[in-house]
């Protein structure tokens, strides 16, 4: 028995914190009952905020344990910043949307945790196996939160749906790993950045890169694998629906270009190919179909596949400043898309949520500065300057039009987005003439609490003041996409 | 070497048996106890393979929590199995023929498949000296896959968690035993001694 060296566990620390709080709060959750549940709420936001300083403090030096499993550097820091902030916001809307539903359950904070360490084990991971095990651990804590309101039938049909079809894109996803594995001959993605260089690839492999797309395409809901998309964040209870929208999208995103860039990085003519077509397809369909939505919540759903396909564009380029404009993009996003999601959380009238967008109606004369922060978001998000969504979509297309010098394709790329992103203005557009052009309809509750108005209330200041200060994020952004992209 | 061969057809020929019968018991409880009978069976040839790990995972796996789970969905599902079989005699020549061709294209595929050309065989794992292998197993699973396994029992208490935050309803008027309060209960609590008087008859 040769003795083994034991794994260094710092650059995991955040993972480990995240899994011993949750379940020690499992724990206390569980012997105190439901009535703990405010309680088990405000611990998991410390505990986050607790693993995003660890995450701060580890750096962006590269530091891989496990056996070559796990890789912590600057991308991935990143990434995980994004995916805690997210998670945060999830927390505190889900506290007190719960409480006033009377569906306070200690459970929500939990699997909220359990997520995310789901996620922060997807952006770290260095081996297909930890990829599959990161992001199934997520999924299903996932579809369990999805059916959470079980008494109610959409919110049930929405949690049976994302997990059947999550499931099938699982497979996908484990199929095409196999295929790479039995062609490469290796799972750790170090190796097979090497491997793959090597010559012509074998059709086995790029057999399993698009099944592998395939499935990873399912996670970040591109088409053609968004159906389940704009159900589930209809049936989902809406603080789910805002967690769906901000923090997995993101680890999936970023797992997305982990493995392109990392592993596959040799391929890049092989996979770019597929990029190209689902960015496109998911910010055309992500234009038009949003246009006839009455729902906001689909709507938002809508709105997500589109702001998918624009922060691929910045993948299809391939380069260290697209890997930088799709970090830029997924933080502008999170900021953009939690903000939206606390407003649609304060639409309630007589102590009942209502989601249409003709809801909305007269909102300015009522609550002006609601109307006025819900303004800032849509604007940002139609790409108006100088608010942030402008400066996302803008770096993303810069980096297209960089690489298209050599890939000629990505200008076509470049030219539909934008034309998308005018279609996708117009129903942006008509939710700012609904709040300040139509008559007035019932005035919402205001019974909502402090912390979400906090979120609504930082996350629009964010969006609307980036342009004076984006040096951080740029600078972040582009380290961490130097780490992923060598040379 | 012929109690190993006598051993062998023995497991064979009752995996073979009780296969058989799980498809041809009437009864759908004795189809799972047979199936039971055909996985035991199936563990004494890894056995005999000298595969001990799988042999008793078969067992604890298969058994113990697969065969079980299927006893329960058996009996507590009310499915008329006398019903489902009729009809075997009328689709029988179909089946045996779709069988039957499936079996020819299995022999056609393992009879003319040869493995490409100049392909080189990769370097099998060596084998790890005088260690069984539940015990070369364990070195690895808890060494060089100690991320991958912790994963999984992440997944799994996830999986846990979920099914009863899915399920688990409080029930009103459930009458659960409480031992505190039976314990802390004392004679005075419950018993009134009274002093009847003899021949009254109350």
């Amino acid at each position: 028995m040769i003795p083994v060296a034991f794994p260094e566990l710092a650059p995991a620390l955040p993972e480990i914190l995240l899994a011993v709080g949750a379940m020690a709060l499992l724990m206390f959750g569980v012997f105190s009952g439901d009535r703990s549940s405010r309680t088990v709420s405000w611990l998991s936001v410390l505990l986050l905020i607790l693993a995003g300083i660890v995450v701060a403090a580890g750096g962006g030096a590269e530091r891989v344990t496990f056996f070559g499993a796990f890789v912590s550097d600057a991308f991935s820091s990143f990434a995980k910043m994004l995916i805690l902030l997210g998670s945060v916001v999830a927390v505190l809307l889900g506290a007190d949307q719960n409480e006033r539903d009377g569906q306070a359950r200690f459970e929500y904070p939990i699997l909220i945790l359990l997520a995310t360490l789901g996620m922060l084990m997807m952006v770290s991971a260095n081996d297909l196996i930890a990829l599959y095990l990161g992001l199934e651990l997520q999924s299903l804590a996932l579809y369990v939160l999805a059916a959470f309101r079980r008494e109610t039938v959409r919110s049930t049909e929405a949690g049976l749906k994302y997990f059947v079809l999550g499931a099938l894109s699982s497979c996908m996803l484990l199929y095409g790993a196999s295929l790479i594995y039995g062609f490469a001959g290796t799972t750790s993605f170090d190796v097979l950045a090497t491997t793959l260089q090597q010559g012509e690839p074998a059709i086995g492999v790029i057999f399993g890169i698009v099944f592998l797309a395939a499935g990873l395409a399912f996670k970040v809901s591109a088409v053609p694998f968004h159906m389940w998309t704009p159900d589930v964040y209809e049936g989902a209870p809406t603080p789910v629906t805002a967690f769906f929208a901000v923090a997995p999208k993101v680890a999936a995103v970023a797992l997305f270009v982990r493995v392109m860039i990392e592993p596959l990085g040799g391929l890049v003519d092989e996979w770019r190919q597929i990029i190209v077509f689902i960015a496109i397809a998911s910010m055309v369909l992500g234009a038009f179909a949003a246009i006839n939505q009455t729902n906001i919540k689909r709507l938002m759903a809508y709105s997500s596949i589109g702001h998918v396909g624009y922060a691929l564009v910045g993948l299809a380029a391939g380069t260290a400043s697209g890997v930088r404009g799709v970090l830029i993009y997924m933080a502008i996003y999170i900021f953009m898309t939690a903000g939206t999601f606390a407003i649609i959380l304060c639409m309630r009238q007589k102590d009942r949520a209502v989601e249409g967008i003709a809801d909305l109606a007269g909102l300015s004369r009522q609550r002006p500065l609601l109307a006025l922060a819900l303004a800032i978001f849509m604007f940002s998000m139609a790409g108006i300057p100088p608010l942030a969504g402008f400066f996302s979509k803008l770096y993303v297309f810069m980096a297209a039009i960089e690489a298209a010098r050599e890939v000629p394709i990505l200008y076509v790329l470049a030219i539909v987005g934008v034309l998308a992103s005018v279609v996708g203005a117009y129903y942006y557009l008509r939710i700012v003439k609904i709040m300040y052009f139509d008559e007035p309809t019932e005035g919402f509750d205001r019974t909502v609490s402090g912390e979400v108005h906090a979120i609504i209330g930082v996350s629009a200041l964010v969006t609307m003041f980036f342009f004076l200060y984006p040096a951080p994020l740029l600078t972040a952004a582009a380290t961490a996409a130097a780490a992923l992209v060598k040379g | 070497m012929i109690v190993q061969t006598l051993a062998f057809y023995l497991f064979a020929g009752l995996a073979v048996a009780s296969a058989f019968m799980v498809i041809a018991a009437r009864n759908p409880v004795h189809s799972v106890l047979f199936l039971i009978l055909a996985f035991v069976n199936a563990a004494g040839l890894f056995v005999l393979l000298g595969a001990e790990f799988l042999a008793m995972m078969l067992v604890v796996v298969y058994v113990g929590a697969v065969a079980v789970l299927f006893l329960f969905v058996v009996m507590m599902l009310d499915i008329n199995f006398a019903e489902l079989r009729q009809g075997v005699l009328q689709y029988l020549p179909v089946g045996g023929l779709i069988g039957l061709v499936l079996l020819v294209e299995l022999l056609l595929v393992v009879g003319t498949w040869v493995a490409a050309p100049g392909i080189v065989a990769s370097d099998p794992t060596p084998a790890p000296g005088d260690l069984s292998n539940t015990e070369a197993l364990g070195r690895l699973l808890f060494t060089k896959y100690v991320y991958f396994f912790q994963a999984s029992g992440m997944i799994l208490l996830v999986a846990m968690v979920g099914a009863i935050v899915l399920t688990l309803r409080s029930r009103e008027g459930v009458r659960r035993q409480s031992i505190a309060r039976q314990n802390a209960r004392t004679r005075a609590d419950t018993l009134e001694i009274r002093k009847v008087q003899s021949g009254t008859g109350g």
